[in-house]
Protein backbone atom coordinates (compact mmCIF):
# COMPACT_ATOMS: atom_id res chain seq x y z
CA UNK A 1 0.00 0.00 0.00
CA UNK A 2 0.95 3.30 -0.46
CA UNK A 3 2.42 5.14 2.21
CA UNK A 4 0.59 8.62 3.07
CA UNK A 5 -2.64 7.47 1.19
CA UNK A 6 -4.70 6.58 3.90
CA UNK A 7 -5.80 8.88 6.61
CA UNK A 8 -5.00 6.96 9.61
CA UNK A 9 -1.47 7.64 9.01
CA UNK A 10 -1.63 11.52 8.83
CA UNK A 11 -4.04 11.19 12.31
CA UNK A 12 -1.46 9.04 13.65
CA UNK A 13 1.53 11.43 12.98
CA UNK A 14 -0.58 14.57 14.32
CA UNK A 15 -1.24 12.52 17.40
CA UNK A 16 2.48 12.12 18.29
CA UNK A 17 2.90 15.80 17.27
CA UNK A 18 0.00 17.11 19.42
CA UNK A 19 1.69 14.78 22.47
CA UNK A 20 4.80 15.83 22.10
CA UNK A 21 4.09 19.15 22.48
CA UNK A 22 1.24 18.85 25.54
CA UNK A 23 4.48 17.00 27.26
CA UNK A 24 6.81 19.41 26.59
CA UNK A 25 4.38 22.62 27.34
CA UNK A 26 3.68 20.13 31.15
CA UNK A 27 7.92 19.16 31.34
CA UNK A 28 9.66 22.32 30.55
CA UNK A 29 9.92 25.43 32.53
CA UNK A 30 11.03 27.88 30.31
CA UNK A 31 8.09 30.00 28.55
CA UNK A 32 9.79 30.36 25.53
CA UNK A 33 9.80 26.41 25.34
CA UNK A 34 6.21 26.56 26.06
CA UNK A 35 4.96 28.58 23.73
CA UNK A 36 6.92 26.58 21.13
CA UNK A 37 5.18 23.34 22.30
CA UNK A 38 1.37 25.34 21.97
CA UNK A 39 2.79 25.96 18.43
CA UNK A 40 3.24 22.13 17.83
CA UNK A 41 -0.09 21.43 18.99
CA UNK A 42 -1.59 23.99 16.53
CA UNK A 43 0.15 22.41 13.78
CA UNK A 44 -0.55 19.16 14.75
CA UNK A 45 -4.40 20.16 14.60
CA UNK A 46 -4.03 21.97 11.39
CA UNK A 47 -3.10 18.63 9.69
CA UNK A 48 -5.98 16.84 10.60
CA UNK A 49 -7.74 19.70 9.48
CA UNK A 50 -6.47 19.52 6.18
CA UNK A 51 -6.26 15.73 5.87
CA UNK A 52 -10.06 15.66 6.93
CA UNK A 53 -10.79 17.41 4.02
CA UNK A 54 -8.49 15.68 1.53
CA UNK A 55 -10.83 12.47 3.13
CA UNK A 56 -14.14 14.66 2.53
CA UNK A 57 -13.62 16.72 -0.53
CA UNK A 58 -16.61 18.52 -0.71
CA UNK A 59 -15.55 21.48 0.00
CA UNK A 60 -12.96 23.79 1.83
CA UNK A 61 -14.44 24.20 5.21
CA UNK A 62 -10.97 22.19 6.89
CA UNK A 63 -8.80 24.77 4.86
CA UNK A 64 -10.43 27.58 5.83
CA UNK A 65 -10.51 26.31 9.40
CA UNK A 66 -6.87 26.17 9.34
CA UNK A 67 -6.39 29.13 7.65
CA UNK A 68 -7.77 30.99 10.91
CA UNK A 69 -5.93 28.68 13.33
CA UNK A 70 -2.99 29.76 11.59
CA UNK A 71 -3.93 33.61 11.71
CA UNK A 72 -4.99 33.55 15.56
CA UNK A 73 -1.27 31.45 15.85
CA UNK A 74 0.22 34.68 14.85
CA UNK A 75 -1.44 36.92 17.08
CA UNK A 76 -1.19 35.02 19.90
CA UNK A 77 3.37 34.63 19.66
CA UNK A 78 3.03 38.28 19.08
CA UNK A 79 1.39 38.83 22.85
CA UNK A 80 2.65 36.17 23.97
CA UNK A 81 6.14 36.67 23.36
CA UNK A 82 5.28 40.76 24.21
CA UNK A 83 4.37 39.00 27.68
CA UNK A 84 7.52 37.14 27.75
CA UNK A 85 9.82 40.11 27.37
CA UNK A 86 8.28 42.02 30.01
CA UNK A 87 8.51 39.25 32.35
CA UNK A 88 11.88 39.03 31.95
CA UNK A 89 12.49 42.82 32.32
CA UNK A 90 10.52 42.31 35.71
CA UNK A 91 11.92 38.86 36.89
CA UNK A 92 15.40 38.65 35.35
CA UNK A 93 13.99 35.19 34.40
CA UNK A 94 12.00 33.42 31.77
CA UNK A 95 11.79 30.27 34.12
CA UNK A 96 7.77 30.13 34.55
CA UNK A 97 7.60 28.95 38.06
CA UNK A 98 8.98 32.66 38.40
CA UNK A 99 5.62 34.33 37.91
CA UNK A 100 3.97 33.86 40.95
CA UNK A 101 3.51 37.74 41.88
CA UNK A 102 -0.42 36.58 42.39
CA UNK A 103 0.37 33.80 44.43
CA UNK A 104 -1.05 34.49 47.60
CA UNK B 1 7.83 3.39 -2.86
CA UNK B 2 6.54 5.99 -5.32
CA UNK B 3 7.21 9.39 -5.01
CA UNK B 4 4.39 10.02 -2.38
CA UNK B 5 5.54 7.55 0.03
CA UNK B 6 8.81 8.71 0.27
CA UNK B 7 7.49 12.38 0.41
CA UNK B 8 5.23 11.37 2.97
CA UNK B 9 7.85 9.47 4.95
CA UNK B 10 10.60 12.09 4.70
CA UNK B 11 7.97 14.72 5.91
CA UNK B 12 6.98 12.60 9.06
CA UNK B 13 10.79 11.99 10.16
CA UNK B 14 10.92 15.84 9.79
CA UNK B 15 8.05 16.35 11.72
CA UNK B 16 8.66 14.26 14.37
CA UNK B 17 12.57 14.69 14.97
CA UNK B 18 11.92 18.21 15.14
CA UNK B 19 9.23 18.26 17.56
CA UNK B 20 11.26 16.20 20.07
CA UNK B 21 14.23 18.45 19.14
CA UNK B 22 12.16 21.69 20.37
CA UNK B 23 11.24 19.67 23.96
CA UNK B 24 14.57 18.62 24.08
CA UNK B 25 17.13 20.95 23.23
CA UNK B 26 18.58 22.70 26.30
CA UNK B 27 18.91 26.07 23.99
CA UNK B 28 15.83 27.88 22.73
CA UNK B 29 17.42 28.25 19.54
CA UNK B 30 17.95 24.73 19.15
CA UNK B 31 13.82 24.58 20.09
CA UNK B 32 13.14 27.41 17.39
CA UNK B 33 15.23 25.47 14.87
CA UNK B 34 13.32 22.46 15.78
CA UNK B 35 10.24 23.78 15.29
CA UNK B 36 10.98 25.53 12.47
CA UNK B 37 12.32 21.63 10.74
CA UNK B 38 8.57 20.87 11.93
CA UNK B 39 7.09 23.40 10.00
CA UNK B 40 8.63 22.30 6.93
CA UNK B 41 7.68 18.94 7.63
CA UNK B 42 4.18 19.81 7.92
CA UNK B 43 4.40 22.07 4.81
CA UNK B 44 5.77 19.28 3.14
CA UNK B 45 2.51 16.98 4.30
CA UNK B 46 0.41 20.14 3.10
CA UNK B 47 1.34 19.62 -0.44
CA UNK B 48 1.37 16.04 -0.71
CA UNK B 49 -2.32 16.30 0.69
CA UNK B 50 -3.16 18.88 -2.59
CA UNK B 51 -3.39 22.32 -0.18
CA UNK B 52 -0.96 24.06 -1.89
CA UNK B 53 -2.31 27.38 -0.51
CA UNK B 54 -1.78 26.67 2.76
CA UNK B 55 1.36 25.06 2.23
CA UNK B 56 2.39 28.80 1.37
CA UNK B 57 0.59 30.57 3.93
CA UNK B 58 2.78 27.98 6.63
CA UNK B 59 6.43 28.74 5.12
CA UNK B 60 4.70 32.61 4.91
CA UNK B 61 3.28 32.93 8.40
CA UNK B 62 5.25 30.11 10.44
CA UNK B 63 8.79 30.18 9.03
CA UNK B 64 8.60 33.85 8.15
CA UNK B 65 6.95 35.67 11.39
CA UNK B 66 6.61 32.83 14.05
CA UNK B 67 9.85 31.47 13.88
CA UNK B 68 11.99 34.91 13.57
CA UNK B 69 9.68 36.41 16.39
CA UNK B 70 11.56 33.48 18.60
CA UNK B 71 14.61 33.42 17.18
CA UNK B 72 14.60 38.22 17.64
CA UNK B 73 13.04 37.04 21.58
CA UNK B 74 15.92 34.76 22.30
CA UNK B 75 18.58 37.28 20.82
CA UNK B 76 17.05 40.14 22.98
CA UNK B 77 16.85 38.16 26.29
CA UNK B 78 20.57 37.16 25.71
CA UNK B 79 22.38 34.15 27.64
CA UNK B 80 18.71 34.36 30.39
CA UNK B 81 16.58 32.59 27.72
CA UNK B 82 18.72 29.42 28.40
CA UNK B 83 17.46 29.20 31.64
CA UNK B 84 15.73 26.49 32.59
CA UNK B 85 14.39 24.05 35.28
CA UNK B 86 16.08 23.22 38.17
CA UNK B 87 16.80 19.74 38.36
CA UNK B 88 13.66 18.08 38.99
CA UNK B 89 14.05 15.67 42.44
CA UNK B 90 10.10 13.86 42.27
CA UNK B 91 7.58 13.50 40.06
CA UNK B 92 5.76 16.83 40.19
CA UNK B 93 1.62 17.28 38.98
CA UNK B 94 2.33 18.25 35.65
CA UNK B 95 4.73 15.03 34.91
CA UNK B 96 2.08 12.62 36.25
CA UNK B 97 -0.27 14.57 33.91
CA UNK B 98 1.85 14.20 31.55
CA UNK B 99 2.55 10.36 31.84
CA UNK B 100 -1.37 9.79 31.95
CA UNK B 101 -1.73 11.62 28.61
CA UNK B 102 1.11 9.54 27.15
CA UNK B 103 -0.38 6.47 28.23
CA UNK B 104 -3.94 7.39 26.94
CA UNK B 105 -2.72 8.86 23.72
CA UNK B 106 -0.53 5.37 22.79
CA UNK B 107 -3.56 3.03 23.96
CA UNK B 108 -6.00 5.42 21.62
CA UNK B 109 -3.13 5.11 18.43
CA UNK B 110 -3.11 1.16 19.46
CA UNK B 111 -6.73 1.06 19.18
CA UNK B 112 -6.46 3.08 15.84
CA UNK B 113 -4.04 0.59 14.23
CA UNK B 114 -5.90 -2.32 15.37
CA UNK B 115 -9.23 -1.71 14.08
CA UNK B 116 -8.44 -3.05 10.88
CA UNK B 117 -10.23 -1.15 7.96
CA UNK B 118 -8.20 1.97 6.40
CA UNK B 119 -9.86 5.07 5.02
CA UNK B 120 -8.71 5.64 2.10
CA UNK B 121 -8.04 9.22 0.46
CA UNK B 122 -10.87 9.44 -2.80
CA UNK B 123 -10.23 11.16 -6.08
CA UNK B 124 -10.27 14.66 -6.12
CA UNK B 125 -9.79 17.79 -8.89
CA UNK B 126 -6.31 17.57 -8.68
CA UNK B 127 -6.25 21.25 -10.06
CA UNK B 128 -8.92 22.66 -7.83
CA UNK B 129 -8.80 21.21 -4.77
CA UNK B 130 -6.17 23.80 -2.28
CA UNK B 131 -5.77 26.02 -4.88
CA UNK B 132 -5.69 29.41 -3.98
CA UNK B 133 -9.06 30.48 -6.01
CA UNK B 134 -11.14 27.14 -4.40
CA UNK B 135 -9.94 27.86 -0.68
CA UNK B 136 -10.20 31.95 -1.18
CA UNK B 137 -13.71 31.64 -2.70
CA UNK B 138 -14.31 29.40 0.02
CA UNK B 139 -13.34 31.83 3.09
CA UNK B 140 -14.83 35.14 0.97
CA UNK B 141 -18.10 33.91 0.44
CA UNK B 142 -18.68 31.50 3.90
CA UNK B 143 -16.74 32.94 5.85
CA UNK B 144 -16.16 36.80 5.14
CA UNK B 145 -17.25 37.99 8.75
CA UNK B 146 -14.75 35.76 10.53
CA UNK B 147 -11.89 36.78 8.18
CA UNK B 148 -12.93 40.25 8.81
CA UNK B 149 -13.09 39.46 12.41
CA UNK B 150 -9.27 37.81 11.96
CA UNK B 151 -8.13 41.11 10.23
CA UNK B 152 -9.51 43.17 13.25
CA UNK B 153 -7.86 40.50 15.79
CA UNK B 154 -4.35 40.60 14.00
CA UNK B 155 -4.38 44.49 14.35
CA UNK B 156 -5.60 44.59 17.81
CA UNK B 157 -2.97 42.18 18.84
CA UNK B 158 0.26 43.94 17.05
CA UNK B 159 -1.24 46.92 18.70
CA UNK B 160 -1.19 44.92 22.23
CA UNK B 161 2.21 43.24 21.46
CA UNK B 162 3.54 46.90 20.96
CA UNK B 163 2.29 48.14 23.81
CA UNK B 164 3.16 45.73 26.12
CA UNK B 165 6.69 45.14 24.77
CA UNK B 166 7.55 49.14 25.09
CA UNK B 167 5.91 49.99 28.47
CA UNK B 168 8.31 49.42 31.66
CA UNK B 169 6.86 47.18 34.49
CA UNK B 170 7.52 49.71 37.38
CA UNK B 171 5.06 52.01 34.53
CA UNK B 172 2.18 50.27 35.68
CA UNK B 173 2.19 52.21 39.50
CA UNK B 174 1.77 55.55 40.10
CA UNK B 175 4.66 57.76 39.96
CA UNK B 176 4.75 58.78 43.52
CA UNK B 177 7.63 56.88 45.09
CA UNK B 178 6.09 53.99 46.91
CA UNK B 179 8.37 53.97 50.37
CA UNK B 180 6.59 51.33 52.79
CA UNK B 181 5.01 47.99 52.03
CA UNK B 182 2.03 49.14 50.49
CA UNK B 183 0.00 46.13 52.38
CA UNK B 184 1.42 46.90 55.76
CA UNK B 185 -0.17 50.41 55.43
CA UNK B 186 -3.53 50.06 54.93
CA UNK B 187 -6.31 50.89 56.90
CA UNK B 188 -3.88 52.68 59.91
CA UNK B 189 -4.24 56.50 58.92
CA UNK B 190 -1.31 58.88 58.22
CA UNK B 191 2.14 57.75 59.25
CA UNK B 192 3.17 59.09 62.25
CA UNK B 193 6.67 59.68 61.24
CA UNK B 194 8.78 61.66 64.25
CA UNK B 195 11.33 62.95 62.50
CA UNK B 196 8.80 64.13 59.39
CA UNK B 197 6.53 66.08 62.86
CA UNK B 198 9.31 67.21 64.28
CA UNK B 199 10.62 69.01 60.79
CA UNK B 200 6.90 70.30 60.26
CA UNK B 201 6.80 71.54 63.82
CA UNK B 202 9.95 73.31 63.20
CA UNK B 203 9.27 74.72 60.08
CA UNK B 204 5.81 76.08 61.33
Amino acid sequence: MELGLVIEHYVLLATAIFAIGAIGFLMRRNVLVQLMSIELMLNSVNLTLVAFNRRFSGDMNGHMFAFFIIAVAAAEVAVGLAIVLQFYRLRGSVHSDEASSLRH
Amino acid sequence: MTPGSVLFAVCAALCLSGALLVVTAKNPIRSAMGLLTTIIGIAGLFLRLNAQFLAAMQILVYAGAVVILFVFVVMLLGPGAGADAKPLQRPSFSQLVAGGLVAFLGALAIGLIGNGDEHLFGPIDATTHGSVAAVGGRIFKQGLVPFELATALLLVAVVGAIAVARSRPSGLRPKAKVVENPTTRMFKGPVNRPGAAGAARENA
